[in-house]
């Protein structure tokens, strides 16, 4: 693919996004200027903003991905983080903006009068924010692989340094009008390309997208592996060997017979057009109808999967650290609550167009499911679809889209976490306020970058689906109790977000060290949420109510400041904010 | 999702209620003072918009809920297809957006009603 326009269009991505970032820094200097400069922001505007570090690398890139893969059960990525919205805007968009907490530590410590509670929620802001991190990275390294054949640490690294620079230089979550720019740029780089696609497709003579045969290789297709397979043959082909099949050095034509074979690292295999596209991971290519309709696509427990799918991302979502504080930009409760339901309807939107990438991907790149690459069919499509010059600026322009995805989800990632390591962890070593900043914004960066490097590549929406799932075990049920149940207490707080989060957070850990394993117990692990959800609801009730003398005492005025609109003149108590830091 | 029954203080007279209550109002003060009648609006407060909030997610969320189970029986539905698009494409890719916007959106309207409910019955005692 030549890299020209496509590179072109990411590094214009990148500098305006810094420029501006560090242009706007200028002008706003602390939350609380970040704050009253919103009153003056629409909530037109402020979703917009939202909606555009809302919609990661996992929106971008991921969906399509997943879909091209699995198919149909996919399509409940994109269901989940859009009513993960809906559970947010009717659960805690107006009382969050009312208690004036800032972070979620914040909210815990004002809610619980608890430092240990504080601290806890710290660790799994970080904890969160990272699991969250390091998906945008590999993506960011898939997506230079696949522009300019880049080695994939090459994008890694990239990515980590302009995160890094944008956000030491300049803050980037304070600047509402990038974010809110991100979002049209994503919504315009997905959505103008595809039109152009599906014109290709209808030149193409419209072939049948659900067609029953298993995927063929459209042209004479060379694949190079990257990680260790193992691929599922089931018509014999011939193809052209460089490297080891089977424990056995190759380099020549060799036939594939119907059945297993192991190929390493590193390999390259030339398959003829016409040719069935083998599986991979130990699993037979999907047919049509496999793929097409649901809970057929060859994953163990395939309705456990779906179901704790659903309950990571519904619930996942009010508890991810950078998605709380922008509803501080919010004037007021009733402000939030229009902000959020502006917000369902851009993501929604955005939501419609990547399934077909994934759809279209199964007829015209089909190998990149057998490499591990399918997150990088919305990036190859266009030049595969669309030949010549039209096909690689469509290529720039969904490039461009997938940078400002990794961008605006990672500055506003590790703004968060930077925040709270700032605040809460270094302080401990004494450092200038200065060098704080910068070692707190370097780790934020740094672990997740090495995480990448050394992790295992699980898919973007997969990985992303993780940090929901201990999100929703966690500060899910922490946020929800603390709003709408007096007798929540520090201890019971404490005990669910040790025991919820800290179980997803090492089902998840075990699931990106080792890998995926088979049956009921990689099922378990992979998708943690349906069993570590409730098991957090239940702890922090059953504690709570254990140790219901440890109830704090300002819980009325609290909740009159939750809850009642900011237009009657009551006594609300103070801001939640902790110690006071805002 | 109808209104629930408020607390039973219900002055007959149709007095113009200020726009905003005053420091000394009757039941903004009874809620500042903590006293049982402002602690039983702010219970009502609460629950009514709790009980909105969880109807809301019941009328969204029992449908989506059932669909991989009606999907997984075997009953053919997930093999529907209209005008050759299978219905499960359908509805999760197109149809469930709409329908989560207008929950949304009814669920907005409503919140606003009951606390506007609220701020009458507080400011006009």
């Amino acid at each position: 693919m030549s890299s020209g326009p496509a590179l072109t269009a990411i590094v214009v991505t990148v500098v305006v996004t810094v420029l501006v970032g560090a242009y706007g820094n200028r002008l706003s200097r602390t939350p609380s200027d970040f704050y009253v400069a919103s009153r003056a922001v629409s909530p037109g505007l402020n979703a917009s903003a939202i909606g555009g570090e809302y919609l990661s690398a996992a929106s971008f890139l991921g969906i399509a991905g997943l879909v091209l893969a699995n198919g149909v059960d996919m399509l409940w990525y994109p269901v989940g983080y859009t009513v993960g919205y809906l559970f947010l805007l009717v659960l805690v968009a107006a009382p969050l903006r009312r208690s004036g907490a800032f972070t979620i530590p914040d909210f815990a410590e004002g809610r619980l009068q608890s430092r240990r509670v504080r601290a806890a929620a710290t660790t799994l802001v970080v904890v969160i924010g990272w699991l969250y991190l390091i998906p945008q990275m590999q993506g960011a390294g898939l997506t230079l692989r696949a522009v300019v054949g880049a080695p994939t640490w090459v994008g890694v690294l990239a990515v980590g340094m302009v995160v890094l620079l944008a956000v030491a230089g300049g803050g980037m979550r304070s600047i509402t009008l990038v974010q809110a720019f991100q979002y049209w740029l994503k919504l315009f780089a997905i959505s103008i390309p595809l039109f152009f696609l599906v014109v290709a497709w209808r030149a193409d003579g419209s072939p049948e997208l659900l067609a029953e045969p298993p995927p063929q290789f459209a042209e004479t297709t060379t694949v190079e592996m990257s990680s260790e397979a193992v691929l599922v043959v089931e018509q014999s082909v011939r193809v052209v060997v460089d490297g080891t099949l089977d424990g056995e050095s190759i380099a020549g034509v060799a036939v594939l017979s119907p059945g297993e074979v192991d190929v390493a690292a590193g390999t390259t295999l030339v398959f003829p057009a016409g040719a069935e596209v083998p599986g991979v991971d130990g699993r037979a290519p999907l047919s049509g109808s496999e793929w097409a309709y649901p809970l057929s696509n060859g994953q163990s427990e395939p309705l456990y999967r779906v179901y704790s799918l659903m309950i990571a991302l519904f619930f996942g979502t009010m508890g991810l650290p950078h998605v709380l504080v922008r509803f501080y930009t919010n004037p007021d409760g009733r402000a939030a609550r229009r902000t959020a339901l502006t917000v369902l309807g851009l993501v929604g939107l955005f939501y419609l167009a990547p399934p077909v990438y994934g759809i279209l991907g199964r007829i015209y790149t089909p190998e990149l499911v057998l490499t591990g690459r399918s997150d990088a069919v919305v990036l190859t499509l266009p030049a595969a679809m669309v030949p010549g010059v039209g096909g690689q600026l469509l290529g720039a322009v969904v490039a461009a889209g997938a940078f400002a995805a990794f961008l605006s989800t990672s500055s506003g990632l590790v703004v968060s976490v930077a925040g709270v390591l700032s605040q809460d962890v270094l302080p401990r070593w004494r450092l200038s306020a200065r060098r704080t900043f910068q070692v707190a914004t370097t780790l934020a960066v740094g672990v997740p970058v090495l995480l990448a490097l050394a992790g295992q590549n699980l898919g973007v929406a997969n990985m992303v689906g993780l940090a929901f799932a201990v999100a929703a075990s966690s500060f899910c049920p922490l946020l929800l109790l603390g709003i709408w149940w007096r007798r929540l207490t520090p201890t019971g707080a404490l005990a669910g977000l040790v025991i919820g989060g800290g179980l997803a957070a090492g089902a998840v850990l075990v699931t990106i060290l080792v890998g995926p394993s088979s049956g009921w117990t990689g099922a378990l692990l992979a998708q943690p949420a349906a069993w570590s959800m409730p098991l957090a609801f239940l702890t922090m009730v059953v504690v709570s109510l254990l140790t219901a003398r440890e109830v704090p005492p300002g819980v009325r005025r609290i909740m009159v400041r939750l809850h009642t609109p900011e237009s009657l003149d009551l006594d609300r108590g103070s801001n939640l904010t902790g110690r006071g830091g805002h | 999702m109808t209104q629930p029954e408020r607390p039973r203080r219900v002055v007959v007279s149709r007095q113009v209620a200020p726009s905003t209550s005053k420091p000394g109002d009757g039941g903004g003060r009874d809620i500042d003072e903590q006293t049982s009648l402002g602690e039983s609006y702010m219970r009502s407060l609460v629950r009514t918009q709790l009980r909105l909030a969880l109807a809301v997610l019941a009328l969204v969320n029992i449908p989506l809920v059932m669909l991989p189970l009606v999907f997984s029986l075997d009953s053919g539905i997930g093999e529907l297809t209209i005008g050759s698009v299978p219905l499960p494409w359908l509805l999760l890719g197109i149809a469930v957006y709409p329908l989560l916007v207008l929950a949304g959106w009814r669920y907005v309207r409503q919140a606003e009603r009951n606390e506007a409910e609220f701020e009458r019955i507080v400011s006009r005692r």
